[in-house]
């Protein structure tokens, strides 16, 4: 009889761990991919010979990455994200960490949310002035000389912010400052997922520096992935 | 006290003069047509000037020694004409002085200045920004395209403010980090500041030149040898200043025509 009961409780034990897991952290997902249509500008070369140190990090030279694209039409450094529908997020504990390398921006576009640690490191032989361009949060500009540990800083509200560095012009990057953990950075092949999204209706938004925005609505409601797709409109010039 | 003054003041006179006088200092290779007006004027400049500083440090010397460890109450010389006399007499000096070197030096400087480059130069325009100069050809049509300040883009490369969505001289334009241009073929140098005040230095050019911010300066050289050579900002233009430099190549015509080729094959 005892042997029996155990075993009836963990049966139960165990059905209860599966509910948990499966209904748990998951909730719905919005996936998709972020493509193009048209011809895209022709990225330019960066011509960085006045800073050898950095110069010499890059085998063949760098190009511009105002549109970055990849097979069949993707689209890259798009920022996809829940511009509505869902509640504001407490910063994540981690910081989002920033890197100057070979006179570049890495990545090219960082997303991150308010009030987030932004940690941003030089790794080049050669002084950096990091400045962003907010428009409605505080503006700063930092140097940085080669050796100096991470700058640490925060945003207090959502903003794309474009970022430049007053050393080096050729330098170009973004900050998303965003305001829920829902988000994502398309890379290597325009597509993204964005996960954990309890059953409501929300805003989907992409969000590309050289296209602009587009928005989609889109309602969860359950444990289903639906699909949600961008198609911005390149242009040569 | 005197005498020993005199002495020190002798040697200090002899040994800052004995570097010059012996060329220890050796000017950089010239590279251009009239770097040897240049170079000549320096070393007039500095003739006259050393002399100058010869007699009187030696003067000095001289008059210390000999009049040193005097008793008080000796009567004091004074030459006839009183101040005004000597002050006349150093305002002609040196006034002759310097419009000797100046009527010297107008060759040179008209060479460089007064003259205008010639009508088939290769054109060329320089801007100079914080803290990077970029370069400017017109392309395949031979024209400039008209400038936007609001065009500027640097995350995109379009340094000048040129419009290629709507403007299709700008579509060949050719933007450089370096300035590359043929050996003995002139290049008319149009400067132009995008922010503040920069200034555009080769010394194998002997060409110093600053960027005026509303102003559009002309330069015009003709190149000798083959080589790469440093330009540097040699106006205090801000922060990055140290490292605002870019180079000039100077190519063999077979080469620049190549290198022309690929740069316009890239737009």
């Amino acid at each position: 009889m005892q042997g029996k009961s155990g075993y009836v409780a963990g049966l139960v034990a165990l059905a209860v761990c599966a509910i948990v897991v499966h209904a748990g952290p998951s909730g719905g997902t919005v996936s998709g991919k972020v493509t193009y249509e048209g011809t895209p500008a022709k990225q330019k070369t960066i011509d960085m010979s006045k800073e050898p140190s950095c110069a010499k990090q890059h085998a063949t030279p760098i190009v511009t990455e105002t549109v970055v694209t990849g097979p069949n039409n993707a689209l890259d450094n798009v920022v996809v994200y829940v511009s509505a529908g869902a509640p504001d997020d407490a910063a994540p504990s981690q910081a989002a960490k920033f890197d100057q390398k070979g006179c570049q921006y890495l990545p090219h576009v960082l997303a991150f949310q308010v009030n987030q640690t932004l940690q941003i490191a030089n790794d080049d032989q050669t002084s950096h002035n990091i400045h962003p361009l907010p428009k409605i949060n505080r503006e700063w500009n930092k140097s940085q000389p080669p050796g100096t540990p991470p700058i640490e800083e925060k945003y207090d509200k959502a903003e794309f912010i474009p970022v430049k560095c007053n050393i080096h012009p050729w330098m170009h990057g973004n900050f998303a400052v965003l305001k829920n953990s829902h988000y994502a950075v398309t890379a290597d092949g325009g597509s993204f997922s964005l996960a954990n999204l309890p059953p409501g209706k929300y805003t989907i938004t992409a969000w590309h520096e050289s296209y602009g925005d587009q928005s989609q609505e889109v309602t969860i409601s359950g444990n289903e992935t639906k699909p949600v797709n961008f198609v911005f409109k390149a242009k040569p010039y | 006290m005197g005498k020993f003054f005199a002495v020190i003041l002798t040697i200090i006179t002899l040994a800052s003069a004995y570097p010059i006088v012996t060329h220890q200092y050796v000017q950089p290779v010239d590279i251009s047509t009239h770097g040897h007006a240049i170079d000549e004027q320096l070393s007039d400049t500095m003739a006259e000037a050393g002399f100058a500083f010869l007699g009187a440090q030696l003067l000095l010397a001289f008059f210390v020694w000999k009049f040193s460890g005097r008793k008080g109450g000796s009567k004091v010389f004074h030459l006839p004409g009183g101040a005004k006399l000597m002050v006349a007499t150093a305002f002609i000096l040196v006034g002759t002085e310097v419009l000797a070197l100046g009527v010297l030096g107008q060759k040179a400087w008209a060479e460089v200045y007064f003259t205008a480059p010639k009508p088939d130069a290769l054109q060329v325009q320089a801007q100079a920004g914080q803290f990077a100069f970029y370069f400017r050809y017109p392309g395949v049509d031979g024209k400039f395209a008209s400038l936007h300040p609001d065009k500027i883009d640097e995350g995109n490369a379009n340094f000048f403010g040129l419009d290629p969505a709507n403007d299709i001289e700008a579509r060949d334009d050719i933007v450089t980090a370096e300035l590359d241009v043929p050996i003995n073929r002139e290049v008319h140098l149009m400067l132009h500041a995008k922010d503040v005040g920069h200034s555009f230095y080769v010394r194998e050019l002997r060409l110093q030149q600053d960027f005026v911010p509303g102003l559009d300066l002309s330069l015009h050289f003709t190149a000798t040898k083959t080589g790469k050579f440093e330009i540097l900002c040699t106006q205090l233009c801000g922060l990055g200043h140290y490292s605002m430099k870019a180079y000039l190549n100077v190519l063999s015509q077979e080469d620049f025509d190549k290198w022309m080729k690929d740069r316009a094959a890239e737009q």
